[in-house]
């Protein structure tokens, strides 16, 4: 792939081209112009949100979509805190109604503290929400045999965890991450549990066909650079997995030549 | 008039009997471009708010988008 063919190098979810491989999450910043300045910074074109109650009593709150744009910036609203498929249902059929957002990303999680996925109820939702015409991106666990049941129930994307959400460990599993890419052509994005710049490249090297973030960028302690961080590793990442790595080998092979050596 | 009351995100508030759900959200200051609407756990067509009167005891929730991951 040339230079040239970097640039219509696309991510493309449910039709839609995206150039930026980087998604990124609007929870947990001080604030939310620092929230709107790292999203700036990051590069991203699609953000996730989440749908939660108006604050009846302070009007004067600020409102997400005063600082962020969704005519510039898709909004993919999630289903955080939903614990069965009832609840991820309701709010995800509430968020089409805001604004006749179809793009969600699904999550159904099964255990308060680790947050892991509960991939039966992520699998039950993600056949209904197929079947009400909306395009489900979907959390899940690093597990190729599930990933394969999701696309089989009409997932628009795979997006497993690297590791526990806002832990940071990074990517644990890597074997199956690259199972999956080899099974899959959905569009396979790491969601969840990167905790820098370089976690984010080694999944592009991966396979991966985008990373989303969120604590990685709002709980550094520049979020702003770590932004810029992500957006550049993401791009590093897809420019070396697309240039294709050198082969492997257990013992040394000089650079310079051996020949004419005086 | 008669007043009534009614739950609005999980609060008790009271309303005059027969009020629309038009009413609520003009008085609540709130933007319907950026909201939706649950009317007793049914998603409301927000074009038909001027349509809706306001009973005893019924359920709203009202949600919007903010920051998450």
């Amino acid at each position: 792939m040339g230079e040239d063919n970097l640039k219509k190098d696309k991510l493309i979810i449910a039709k839609k081209k995206f150039d930026s491989r980087l998604i990124v999450g609007t929870g947990k910043y001080k604030s939310m112009s620092e929230c709107a300045k790292a999203i700036k910074l990051s590069g991203a074109e699609i953000v996730t949100v989440a749908v939660r109650r108006v604050n009846i009593s302070n009007k004067n709150k600020p409102l997400l979509m005063d600082y962020i744009d969704p005519k510039k910036i898709t909004y993919l609203p999630n289903t955080a805190g939903c614990f069965n498929s009832k609840d991820a249902l309701r709010t995800l059929r509430l968020a089409r109604e805001i604004g006749g957002w179809k793009l969600v990303k699904l999550e159904v999680l099964g255990d308060k503290t680790n947050l892991l996925p509960d991939m039966i109820e992520t699998l039950k939702t993600t056949e209904v929400l197929a079947k009400e015409g909306f395009k489900v991106m979907v959390y899940c666990n690093d597990d190729p045999l599930m990933a394969k049941r999701l696309e089989n129930s009409g997932a628009d994307a795979i997006m497993p965890l690297a590791a526990p959400i806002g832990s940071g460990l990074g990517i644990l599993n890597k074997i199956n991450i690259q199972i999956i890419r080899k099974q899959t052509k959905l569009p396979l994005i790491i969601d969840a549990g990167l905790g820098q710049a370089s976690d984010a490249t080694i999944a592009m090297e991966l396979g991966c066909d985008g990373v989303l973030v969120n604590t990685a960028i709002a709980k550094a302690q520049n979020p702003f650079l770590m932004a810029l961080a992500f957006k550049n590793a993401v791009v590093a990442g897809r420019q070396s997995y697309t240039s294709g790595r050198m082969s492997k080998t257990l013992m040394g092979n000089p650079s310079s030549p051996i020949e004419g050596i005086i | 008039m008669k007043k009534i009351k009614i739950k609005v995100n999980g609060k008790v508030k009271t309303v005059l009997n027969n009020s629309k759900l038009s009413d609520l959200l003009n008085n609540l200051n709130i933007s319907i471009k950026k909201v939706a609407i649950e009317l007793n756990q049914e998603i409301i067509d927000k074009k038909r708010t001027s349509n809706i009167k306001l009973k005893k005891d019924d359920k709203i929730e009202i949600v919007h988008f903010i920051g998450g991951g």
